[in-house]
């Protein structure tokens, strides 16, 4: 018998072991899968906690009731890879050893990379929405909050779903119009980008979006620390931008593993081939999701679209044969933006997210860089078709690939 | 893309005016490629992040973020702020001859 061993059962962690059971045949293949926690958290959910749409025991469901059978799960906490033996070492003691890894343990917020963050002012006047108990928390004070400076900053990319951040202004804007108090409330956005956005053109739309909801734009921003005695949030080129509630992003990184294990680069995100995954330098490692430093966003969709290359890859690489598919960059990313409203944007390693419909060409239902209630609808619906279809791996009507036709090409070249 | 004359070297840059070709740069370009952005003098401290964002993007094809500048280099980033200001990641790659590094996606 061969083993194949995953480390975490997140989206990228159970979406692949749940597709790969069905290739592997059970009598030349184990598949097992250890991680630290025995629930999984529907991520996107953790948006809208803060502002009461969603309560925390909907975003959470026991790991074991999402990896099909034949799948053995194993709740503990990596503490090292050790390629050259080709044998991971757990928190506990446990050793596991594998033929083939596959590390999906994610990219997580660390607030102790940032000075102050990690303070007695966190859960008082720092918050963040990137944990279900930062989330949680923040609802509770946002629920009686009155007024004042909120500040939501990014202090480093890459994040995941780097979106969020603006959908969480967008949905603040909203909240405090709908509970009457928006003009006593300022509402700034701080970035370390030059824009909105990463990419030029989505950058201007949403930058847009901003200005006409008077959300105060602060880009190149490099956070040094939160100064929480005296609620300034400081740069290092000396920059101070006060706030009554700060809503911070941390650092996004990697589990310390990766970096014991000699795997990271420095933010311990996995070293691997952006089209195959293949970990540098070892024949039988790949990264999956989060985990891996691609050059595309951080987000469950792009986890979906690359294991759905991933899986057929996998099988030839294990017969000894070249892997033939290779993985494009695929992000699709629903933006909510308040109001019954919502977003969608499409891109790749190579296009930028650009105007036009999706999936189906000219039809949609969802509109590209533009608002809709469709948009928003696909976004709240997701929910529903993550833990259905995406999470144990059944098929969507669309491909990892992404598709130019339908969208308005030319607006590339002159943005 | 295009080519422009600096310090009588005809090299190759992008709209951006960063160079586009490793190894059409050299010490004297770097050093005219900061007075360029305002910096007058480059010290041994300069030298020191310049030289470590070309080796390390002789390796691997990328220019470095700060947070590598940083951690593998060994430089704080609050003395790149300072020797670099504003915008320490941008002015750096300028002056080695880098690509400007990605936006984060
Ligand atoms: C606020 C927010 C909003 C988001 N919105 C969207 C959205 O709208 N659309 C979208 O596509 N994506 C969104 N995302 C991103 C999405 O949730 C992630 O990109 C996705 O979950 C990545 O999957 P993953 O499997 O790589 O990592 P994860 O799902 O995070 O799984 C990693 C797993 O590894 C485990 N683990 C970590 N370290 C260890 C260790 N040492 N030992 C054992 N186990 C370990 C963890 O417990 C976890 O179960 C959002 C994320 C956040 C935080």
């Amino acid at each position: 018998m061969r083993q194949l061993l995953v480390l975490g059962a997140g989206t990228a962690g159970t979406i692949a072991v749940n597709k790969l059971r069905r290739r592997l045949p059970d009598d030349e293949w184990t598949i097992t899968v250890v991680d630290s926690k025995p629930e999984h958290h529907y991520q996107p959910g953790y948006l809208f906690i803060p502002f009461g749409t969603y309560q925390p025991d909907e975003v959470i469901k026991p790991k074991a009731q999402l990896i099909t059978n034949g799948v053995d799960l194993i709740i503990g906490e990596v503490d090292v890879v050790k390629p050259d033996e080709s044998i991971v070492v757990l928190v506990d003691g446990a050793e596991l050893s594998y033929d083939q890894l596959i590390i999906a343990t994610g990219t997580h917020p660390r607030l102790d990379q940032t000075e102050g963050l990690d303070s007695r002012h966190y859960g008082e006047t720092i918050h963040d929405f990137y944990t279900l108990d930062g989330a949680t928390r923040l609802a509770e004070v946002l629920d009686g909050w009155k007024g004042g400076r909120l500040v939501v900053n990014i202090v480093e990319m890459p994040i995941k779903c780097p979106v969020a951040a603006l959908e969480f202004m967008f949905l603040a804007d909203a909240f405090f119009k709908e509970r009457g108090i928006r003009d006593k409330v300022e509402l700034t956005y701080v970035t370390p980008l030059d824009g909105a956005f990463t990419k030029p053109l989505a950058a201007g739309y949403l930058g847009d979006m901003l200005d006409r909801r008077q959300i105060a734009l602060e880009t190149d921003f490099m956070t040094m620390e939160a100064d929480g005695d005296r609620k300034m949030l400081v740069s290092y080129d000396e920059r101070e931008i006060p706030y009554d509630l700060l809503v911070t992003v941390p650092v996004n990184m990697g589990a310390d593993f990766v970096d014991r294990s000699g795997l990271g680069d420095e933010l311990n995100h996995v070293e691997v081939d952006r089209h195959t995954f293949l970990s540098d330098g070892h024949d039988n490692i790949f990264a999956l999701g989060d985990a891996a430093n691609l050059p595309t966003s951080k987000a469950g969709s792009v986890a979906h679209f690359a294991v759905d290359v991933f899986v057929d890859n996998f099988v030839q690489h294990i017969k000894g044969l070249p892997m033939t598919g290779s993985f494009d960059g695929h992000a699709n990313c629903f933006i909510e933006t308040g109001n019954g409203k919502g977003m969608l944007i499409d891109f790749n390693y190579d296009v930028e997210p650009l105007p036009g419909k999706y999936p189906l060409p000219g039809i949609g239902p969802f509109s590209l860089l533009k608002e809709t209630p469709a948009n928003h609808w696909g976004k709240r619906g997701f929910k529903w078709t993550y833990w259905n279809v995406l999470l144990p791996g059944r098929h969507l009507p669309f491909g990892p690939d992404m598709s130019t036709k339908g969208k308005r090409m030319q607006e590339m070249a002159s943005s | 893309m295009s080519t422009t004359t600096i310090a009588g070297h005809s090299v190759n840059v992008n709209d951006e005016g960063f160079m586009t070709e490793y190894d059409e740069w050299n010490e004297d370009l770097g050093r005219e490629l900061a007075s360029m952005i305002g910096i007058d003098e480059l010290t041994a401290e300069h030298w020191e992040a310049i030289n470590f964002l070309r080796g390390d993007f002789a390796e691997r094809s990328e220019t470095p973020t700060l947070r590598r500048v940083t951690k593998v280099g060994g430089i704080p980033t609050k003395q790149l702020f300072v020797l670099f200001p504003k915008k320490p990641a941008k002015k750096m790659a300028y002056v080695a001859g880098l690509p400007k590094p990605k936006g984060c996606v």
